[in-house]
């Protein structure tokens, strides 16, 4: 009777044509793979980026050199020297965050002050020797000024939650 | 005894103490800024409000005396609810710049703001600002907007600096904590208003924006400035001193430190500091590795030892050097036959030299001097060579005690001085053996008298009386003084570590010979251990020409400096926070330290440099591996205790032959070594203006001078110009010119006969 059964099984291909069903599902089916990088998928407004730092809209930058993104940074990245400019005011000479030891928790950006230092929606960077991925404070400013606009904008998005 | 409970708890405290103290007696923590255990009380931030039973308020606890039965609650709702909003009103007006403030992470507003502030502020209206004030180089008063007026600073100078420099005015709101009309805060002890403000109003500046306090490692030190011998704890960062606070003991600096100790660190960095050992050849400074250097010195110092003789060759430290250092420089010598080693720079008078039955010390402890009722000060610029000391003696004053001075000038003490000698420096024997007799006699009025009625008498000779050229006279008469009071009487050391310096033997026994003869009788070799010779020794025209005429001298100093003129090896060696070493202060505490930092660029320890130079010459016994070995086989069979007496005895009595203007030197309190002489900040000061010569105003018409000209001082060969001023009490007949600054390192001896004429 077992023998029967089976014979009719293979004879009508039964296994194939329920393979055969699962892949016709998925191939009706809406599609969720994203095509990188044709297609991007979505990001929030906390999206924990690359980092940048942010000069205020008259083009005096930020950071006051407190160093508290330094001193909650759980993977020691961020290098912070600071000096009294001419003027008086405390801003630092050095401010270095090294990329291969960045493990992108937020914590500088939430420790901060004054918003200076924050992570941008950009993932999207790489760097061709070792040393290309440690940033210093020209390349942070130079990120923060080219995406003020987006970085504002989230933050303002952001700022009720905070 | 008085029974109080304090949240719950029975303690047994004193009569007459307050509830704060009695809360700390029993590791109870009271929230409180104003007061402080030093200092008095002013009630005045009433942040340490507390519940007492049956009282119809909280009351402040620094304020309240604890009385029998007394019942205090410290965290009741009640409490709580009166600190909660005394902390919410001192809020109210301050900037909240945490993240800016060098004060942040070691603010007491801050600490206490997390315990008892609110998370938000119900004041939205403008606050109240605050002019910052320049208050002189070492305090930053730049952010007085932070100011809580609690007016630690204004106590601090008024009971403890002795001067009262900073002060509240205005009312209310308007109240603000501001200097008097010059402007600055001159106070030798002014850093220590840094430690005691609680927020961020004063603070240091030359340490503004260096870093936070949580990045800095903190390292046990001693203070290698004065005798004292405080407790520093170093503050590093990457391998620099960036600041140092003091560590608390109440035997020695309490929880004080003199703005010397405080801010001389700036020196450790400074650009003349030697890196790499230099040889000069056919005059020219030439940068040579370790081997290259040491072997030059071995080779020079063998030459002249076998040629001209081992006695033509000497040796010379300062007494802030290490006793380690000290001890092989000695063994070294000896190893090589001389015994031309001395660390007494400054001194003039070595009559005493084997009539002494040991190492001149103290006498006494530091907490003997505060609890003394009686004190009698020879010859001591005390406020500037000995400021904590000078503050311990203010405050026995205020407790009772009578100060008596026998002095060439008449420097205010800032403390009630009950009598007064001020006499020249060659009257001085004359005037101590005065009050001797005054003593023997019973006297009962003047210094004597003072003296004869006390219980608790302490004699002590300064700086000044030490570099006296009649120095053994007036030790024996001061002895003479103690035992007829059956007080006691010793020397306030001139540096870090002249007790350890006597008790290693750096000092010559038998025919060697002493600072003053090796220099007087040029040696063809000369080794200096830190020393700066037209600086540091007692006639510096002479330390530099007996410099000059050597054919070898080997200076092994932190600093490049005026020996690149005369030296032909430099070695560059580490300074106090850079090696492992120990000082015995005037007390005789034993204190040892390990290294701060590590030795900038090539310099090395010391007593690393004279060990090895002790294996090139081939002196047996250098073979330590670390500077606690050297320090137990200096110390081996030394009993501190027994080694220190000042007794002396057989000094025969020799006139002071001086004629014409007399000299009187001080060693100005930012010149005293190498390191403060280098601190910028400390340069900026007062204490640290150039030199000018001080004449009583009857001298200076009958030179038909006026105050502010240029005068030409001279001594010997060299002369100085400087500018001369009215100091009225200056005894007649005498010219204050200090030693110790390059304006006047072409001068002569420190006493003796100096001449003043138009520029």
């Amino acid at each position: 009777m077992k023998n029967l059964l089976n014979f009719f099984k293979r004879f009508l291909l039964l296994e194939l044509f329920q393979g055969l069903s699962v892949t016709g599902k998925y191939f009706f089916a809406r599609h969720i793979t994203v095509e990188y990088p044709e297609e991007k998928t979505p990001q929030g407004s906390r999206f924990r980026g690359l980092h940048a730092q942010r000069r205020y809209p008259n083009g005096e930058e930020r950071c006051i050199a407190c160093k508290l993104c330094e001193a909650v940074c759980p993977a020691l990245a961020i290098k912070i020297e600071v000096a009294e400019r001419e003027d008086g005011s405390r801003r630092t000479t050095q401010y270095d965050i090294d990329l291969t030891k960045c493990i992108f928790c937020g914590f500088c950006e939430e420790s901060c002050p004054v918003d200076a230092i924050v992570e941008t929606r950009i993932f999207e960077y790489h760097g061709e020797n070792r040393g290309d991925l440690y940033y210093t404070k020209d390349q942070l400013l130079a990120v923060g000024d080219a995406n003020e606009a987006q970085i504002a904008q989230d933050r303002a998005a952001d700022a009720k939650y905070r | 005894m008085i029974n109080i409970e304090i949240d719950g708890k029975q303690i047994q405290t004193e009569n007459g103490s307050t509830v704060i103290e009695a809360a700390h007696q029993a590791g109870i923590a009271i929230p409180h800024f104003c007061y402080h255990k030093k200092l008095s009380i002013a009630a005045n931030c009433r942040m340490c409000l507390v519940q007492v039973e049956k009282a119809p308020k909280p009351l402040p606890a620094c304020a309240t005396p604890v009385s029998e039965g007394m019942k205090v609650f410290t965290h009741s709702e009640q409490a709580v609810k009166a600190q909660k909003g005394v902390m919410e009103f001192l809020l109210v007006n301050h900037p909240l710049d945490c993240p800016i403030c060098d004060q942040g992470g070691e603010c007491m507003l801050q600490d206490m703001s997390v315990g008892y502030g609110n998370g938000h502020s119900r004041y939205h209206e403008e606050k109240r600002m605050v002019l910052s004030k320049d208050i002189g180089p070492l305090v930053s008063a730049e952010e007085m907007s932070r100011c809580i007026n609690c007016t630690r600073c204004v106590r601090f100078g008024a009971e403890i600096g002795g001067q009262m420099e900073l002060g509240q005015a205005f009312r209310g709101e308007h109240a603000e904590i501001m200097s008097f009309v010059s402007g600055s805060v001159d106070s030798e002890l002014s850093g220590n208003m840094i430690d005691l403000c609680p927020v961020g109003a004063l603070t240091s500046k030359p340490f503004r924006y260096k870093a936070r306090s949580w990045e800095l490692s903190r390292r046990r030190s001693v203070s290698a400035h004065d005798s004292l011998g405080s407790g520093l704890a170093v503050h590093t960062k990457d391998n620099r001193v960036l600041r140092v606070l003091p560590i608390e003991n109440d035997d020695i600096n309490e929880c004080w430190l003199s703005d010397r100790d405080r801010f001389a660190y700036e020196g450790l960095s400074s650009e003349q500091r030697l890196t790499k050992p230099m040889i000069k050849q056919g005059g020219q400074w030439q940068e040579v590795d370790w081997q290259a250097a040491l072997e030059f010195c071995a080779n020079g110092l063998r030459q002249i030892a076998s040629g001209a003789g081992a006695e033509q060759i000497g040796a010379l430290a300062t007494g802030n050097s290490t006793m380690e250092e000290m001890y092989l420089l000695q063994k070294l010598m000896r190893g090589i036959g001389s015994d031309n080693v001395d660390f007494r720079l400054r001194q003039s008078d070595f009559s005493a030299d084997g009539k002494q039955q040991g190492a001149p010390w103290l006498g006494m402890t530091i907490g003997d001097i505060g609890r003394a009722d009686r004190i009698l000060i020879v010859g001591s610029f005390l406020r500037k060579d000995h400021p904590l000391l000078a503050a311990r003696i203010r405050k026995a004053v205020v407790r009772g005690a009578q100060v008596n001075v026998i002095h060439s000038t008449d420097d205010d003490l800032l403390m009630k001085v009950a009598h007064k000698a001020i006499v020249a420096p060659d009257a001085m024997v004359d005037a101590l053996s005065q009050v001797a007799k005054g003593v023997a006699a019973k006297q009962t009025d003047g210094i004597a008298g003072s003296l004869a009625s006390g219980e608790r008498v302490a004699v002590l000779l300064g700086n000044f009386a030490q570099q006296h050229p009649q120095a053994a006279q007036l030790q024996a008469l001061a002895q003479q003084i103690a035992e007829a009071t059956q007080g006691k009487f010793g020397f306030i050391g001139e540096s870090a570590n002249s007790v350890g310096g006597y008790l290693v033997k750096a000092t010559p026994a038998g025919k060697g010979m002493n600072a003053a003869a090796m220099l007087a009788a040029p040696r063809k070799a000369y080794v200096l251990l830190n020393v700066e010779p037209e600086l540091d020794c007692a006639d510096a025209q002479q330390a530099i020409a007996a410099m000059q005429s050597a054919d070898l001298v080997i200076a092994m100093s932190a600093y490049k400096h005026g020996a690149t003129e005369y030296a032909d090896v430099l070695l560059p060696i580490a300074p106090f926070t850079e090696t492992s070493g120990t000082f015995i202060s005037s007390e005789g505490r034993v204190q040892s330290f390990n290294g701060a930092v590590k030795p900038l660029g090539e310099a090395r320890p010391a007593w690393k440099v004279l060990r090895v130079l002790g294996n090139l010459l081939k002196v047996d016994g250098f073979d330590y591996e670390t500077s606690q070995a050297v320090r137990d086989e200096a110390m081996q069979g030394v009993d501190v205790a027994v080694k220190l007496n000042n007794a002396v005895s057989g000094i025969e009595s020799k006139p002071a032959v001086v004629s014409g203007l007399q000299r009187v030197a001080d060693v100005p309190i930012y010149a005293t070594d190498a390191i403060v002489r280098r601190a910028v900040s400390l340069q900026a000061t007062t204490d640290a203006a150039q030199p000018k010569a001080w004449l009583h105003s009857k001298e200076l018409s009958k030179l038909g001078v006026t105050a502010g000209v240029q005068v030409k001082v001279a001594q010997g060969q060299g002369n100085a110009l400087l500018e001369v001023a009215v100091d009225d009490g200056l005894p007649e007949g005498v010219v204050r010119v200090a030693a110790g600054h390059p304006l006047t390192a072409k001068l002569g001896a420190m006493f003796g006969t100096i001449t003043v004429e138009r520029a």
